[in-house]
C-alpha cells in the first residue's frame, strides 16, 4: 500500500479527557484521560472488565460518554455519530460481513464515502495483508488468520485517522498470534496511522505498542513505554499484572547515596530511589523472578547485593530454557525465582537449602498502603 | 520418559473395547434416519401422493355422455387442460397479482414489525411476538367478517376517508378488489412477521456495527447489511405467504363479488357446486404449476441457497 509517502497526513492524535461510562451502578470507565501521539502504537492493556473495550468503543462511537469528551487532531468528536468519524475498527470477532466477498468487505467503506475506483485501493490493502489471491472467496470459506487479515485490510484501507483493535489476535492459536503481533507492527510502520490497540495480553502489549497504558477498574494505572512499565511498575497491579513480581513487606530504614535502606524482616535490601514510588514508611520490595539468583548457602555472593538467607526450594520445575523455582523463605513467604539453565542437569533439587540474591538496581518499591488487597504477595494459603 | 507413557496409555486405551462390537451398532445407526422418517413419509405417501395420482387420472376425465351429473369416465382428454386454462386465465392472472400484491403489503407491514421486536423491543419482545400469532386464537372466518364490518360503508374508516375527501361519495370499499387484498394481507401477515422476526433476530449485531463503523449511515446498514442478512427469512416469509394467499378462496368469497373471484373460487364452485371435477382438478394442476414456476424462478434470482 502506498501511503507511506502520506502517513503524517494519515495519522492523528486522539486526546481523551475526564471520559467517564457508567452502566447502572457500575463504573466502566471512570475520568480517565490520555493523549495518544500521532502515529503511535498504543496499548491499552488490562483484565477483562477493566473498561478497556468500553474506552476503545467510545471513541468508535459505538457507546456514548456520559462525561469527558474525545478529541481527534483538533476536531471534538465526543458525540458524533459512528459513521462521521474518521475512525475504524478491527473487532474482535472480526465481523466480516458473511454476505459479501472479501472484495467486497473490504470495499465496503470506500464505497460508502462515494469512491469510484475502488479497485486499486482494495488490492493494495489485499496485498498489505498478504492475501489478494482471497479476493473472490465469501469470509466463511477462510480460516481465523485469514479472516483476521481481511479484517484489517478492511478498517485500513479507509486511510483511518485512527485505527482501534480490540483484542484483535484473541481468536488465533498461540503460533499464529506471535506471526500476526510483529505482522502487524509492520504494518503500522508501513502505513503510519496510529493505532489504539486493546488487549488483555500482557505479551502482546509489550511486542507491539511504543506506549502501554494498563487499565484496572475504569482508570489507568500506569502508563509509559513496555520496558519501562516492566521494570518498574508504580502499583502492585501492574507489578503482578505484567508478569510476575516477588513482593516484600518492608520497612523505610534509613538512606544510602541514591537508595533507599529497606528492612525486610531483619534483612536490610537496597532500593534506588527513582524506582520508589511510596513516600510512606511502609514500602513493598520487588523483585522480578529472572533477575533472582539461587546461591548455596557457603557459596559467596557480591558484598553490595541484596540477599535474603535461609530460604528452602518446595519446587523445582525445569521448562527447557529455564527452571522455575518455588522458594519458600523463613517467614513461609514463597518466591518465584526463574533460572537460566546454563549448566546441565538441576542445581537445586527440592528440599536443597538455598540464598536469593540480585542486584539492589533490580529492586523496586511500591506503596505498601496503596496495594490493593487481591494484589497482595503470595502467601501459601495453607498457612496463613 | 516417552517409552513409559505409551506403555501406559495402551491398556487403558478405550477404543479396544469399543472396537469390539463396532458391525451391529454400525448398522443400527444407518438405519436410524431411515426410522425416523417413517412416520412423515407414510403420511405423506397416503394423504398427498395418493390423492394428487386420483387427481391427476380425475382430470383427464370427461363427462359420460346422457348420463348424471358428476358422472364422469376416463378418456385421458389432455384438451381438458387447455380448455380450463384458456376459460379462467382472468382467474388465474387476479391469483397471482392479489396474492403478490398481499405479500408485498403483508412485508411493507412486517418487516418493520419483525425488526422492531427483534432489534427495539427489550424485554417487550416475547409479549410482542404473543401478539403477532394472537389473532390465530380465533376463527380464520370470523376474523375475514370482521373486516366486512371494518370496510363497510357505515363503518368508521369509510366515513373518515369520504370526510377527508379521500373516497367520493357513494363509493364504498366491501365487495372490492382492495377488499380482498386487505383481508389477504391481514390473514397472512404473522406468516411473513415470524420467518423475517427469526433471521433478523439471529443477525450479529457487531455487523451492524461494522456496518456503522465503516461510514455506513443508519439506512444505509439497513440497506446494505441487515436486509441482506435478512434474507433467508424474506424469502420463507414471502413463500409462506404468496403461496397460500394464490391459492385461497375464503376472502375473495367473504370480502369480494364474483368480479374478483380468484382460482380457489372458481375450482371450488366446480368441484362442490357443480360436480365438475375434471375441469377443477385441471385448475389444481395449473395453479401448483404457475406457483412452482413463480417460486423457482423467485429462489434463483434472490440466490438464498447462498446464505447461511
Amino acid at each position: 500500500m502506498r501511503t507511506g509517502e502520506n502517513s503524517t497526513r494519515t495519522g492523528s492524535s486522539l486526546s481523551l479527557r475526564g471520559l467517564t461510562k457508567r452502566y447502572g451502578s457500575l463504573l466502566a470507565v471512570d475520568d480517565l484521560s490520555v493523549t495518544i501521539p500521532k502515529g503511535s502504537f498504543f496499548a491499552l492493556l488490562g483484565p477483562s472488565g477493566c473498561g478497556k473495550t468500553t474506552t476503545l468503543r467510545m471513541v468508535a462511537g459505538l457507546e456514548d460518554p456520559d462525561a469527558g469528551d474525545i478529541r481527534l487532531g483538533g476536531l471534538d468528536i465526543t458525540h458524533a455519530r459512528p459513521h462521521r468519524r474518521p475512525v475504524n475498527t478491527v473487532f474482535q470477532s472480526y465481523a466480516l460481513f458473511p454476505h459479501l466477498d472479501v472484495f467486497e468487505n473490504v470495499a465496503f467503506g470506500l464505497r460508502r464515502r462515494g469512491r469510484k475506483n475502488v479497485q486499486p485501493a482494495v488490492m493494495d490493502a489485499l496485498d498489505l495483508v498478504e492475501l489478494p489471491h482471497l479476493a473472490r472467496r465469501r469470509p466463511g470459506q477462510l480460516s481465523g488468520g485469514q479472516q483476521q487479515r481481511i479484517a484489517l485490510a478492511r478498517a485500513i484501507v479507509n486511510q483511518p485517522q485512527v485505527l482501534l483493535l480490540d483484542e484483535p489476535l484473541g481468536a488465533l492459536d498461540l503460533k499464529l498470534r506471535r506471526q500476526m503481533q510483529l505482522e502487524l507492527k509492520r504494518i503500522q510502520t508501513e502505513v503510519g496511522i496510529t493505532f489504539l490497540h486493546v488487549t488483555h495480553d500482557q505479551e502482546e502489549a509489550m511486542t507491539m505498542a511504543d506506549t502501554v497504558a494498563v487499565m484496572n477498574r475504569g482508570r489507568i494505572e500506569q502508563l509509559g513505554r513496555p520496558a519501562d512499565l516492566y521494570e518498574s511498575p508504580v502499583t502492585t497491579f501492574v507489578a503482578n499484572f505484567l508478569g510476575q513480581s516477588n513482593l516484600l513487606d518492608g520497612e523505610h530504614a534509613g538512606d544510602l547515596g541514591t537508595h533507599l535502606v529497606v528492612d525486610v524482616r531483619g534483612n536490610k535490601l537496597r532500593v534506588p530511589r527513582s524506582r520508589v514510588s511510596s513516600r510512606d514508611r511502609n514500602i513493598l520490595v520487588g523483585v522480578r523472578p529472572e533477575k533472582i539468583r539461587l546461591r548455596a548457602p557457603e557459596e559467596f555472593v557480591p558484598e553490595n547485593c541484596n540477599r535474603l538467607s535461609g530460604g528452602v526450594v518446595l519446587d523445582a520445575s525445569f521448562a527447557g530454557v529455564s527452571t522455575q523455582y518455588v522458594v519458600r523463605m523463613p517467614w513461609r513467604q514463597d518466591l518465584t525465582v526463574f533460572s537460566q539453565n546454563l549448566g546441565i542437569g538441576e542445581r537445586f533439587p527440592a528440599g536443597s537449602t538455598v540464598t536469593v540474591a540480585w542486584e539492589p538496581e533490580h529492586t523496586f518499591g511500591l506503596d505498601a498502603a496503596a496495594a490493593g488487597a487481591p494484589e497482595r504477595p503470595r502467601t501459601d494459603p495453607r498457612e496463613s | 520418559m516417552s517409552i513409559t507413557s505409551v506403555s501406559r496409555v495402551n491398556p487403558t486405551r478405550p477404543g479396544g473395547n469399543r472396537r469390539a462390537r463396532p458391525a451391529r451398532s454400525e448398522a443400527r445407526r444407518r438405519h436410524v434416519p431411515y426410522l425416523l422418517l417413517l412416520p412423515g413419509l407414510l403420511w405423506l405417501g397416503v394423504f398427498f401422493v395418493v390423492p394428487i395420482v386420483t387427481l391427476l387420472g380425475t382430470s383427464t376425465q370427461t363427462r359420460v355422455p346422457g348420463g348424471e351429473i358428476g358422472e364422469f369416465t376416463q378418456t385421458l382428454r389432455l384438451a381438458n387442460y387447455w380448455d380450463a386454462l384458456s376459460r379462467y386465465q382472468e382467474h388465474f392472472g387476479r391469483s397471482v397479482l392479489y396474492a403478490g400484491v398481499a405479500t408485498l403489503a403483508a412485508l411493507i407491514i412486517g418487516y418493520p414489525l419483525a425488526y422492531m421486536i427483534a432489534f427495539r423491543a427489550g424485554r417487550w419482545r416475547n409479549v410482542l411476538l404473543v401478539l403477532v400469532i394472537a389473532p390465530f386464537f380465533c376463527s380464520f372466518i370470523l376474523r375475514t367478517y370482521a373486516w366486512r364490518q371494518i370496510l363497510a360503508d357505515e363503518g368508521t374508516v369509510v366515513r373518515t376517508l369520504k370526510w377527508m375527501h379521500l373516497m367520493p361519495e357513494g363509493a364504498s370499499l366491501t365487495a372490492t378488489s382492495f377488499a380482498v387484498v386487505c383481508g389477504l394481507t391481514y390473514n397472512f401477515l404473522p406468516f411473513m412477521t415470524l420467518p423475517v422476526y427469526a433471521s433478523l433476530e439471529r443477525i450479529d449485531h457487531r455487523l451492524l456495527e461494522a456496518g456503522y463503523d465503516l461510514y455506513g449511515g443508519p439506512w444505509t446498514v439497513l440497506r446494505r447489511v441487515t436486509f441482506p442478512l435478512s434474507m433467508p427469512g424474506v424469502v420463507a416469509g414471502t413463500l409462506l405467504t404468496f403461496i397460500p394467499a394464490a391459492g385461497d378462496f375464503v376472502n375473495a368469497g367473504l370480502l369480494g363479488t364474483t368480479r374478483t373471484q380468484m382460482i380457489g373460487n372458481v375450482i371450488e364452485s366446480r368441484f362442490v357446486d357443480l360436480n365438475d371435477y375434471a375441469t377443477a382438478a385441471c385448475l389444481s394442476f395449473l395453479m401448483m404449476a404457475v406457483i412452482l414456476a413463480l417460486v423457482l424462478v423467485y429462489i434463483r434470482r434472490t440466490g438464498t441457497e447462498e446464505l447461511v
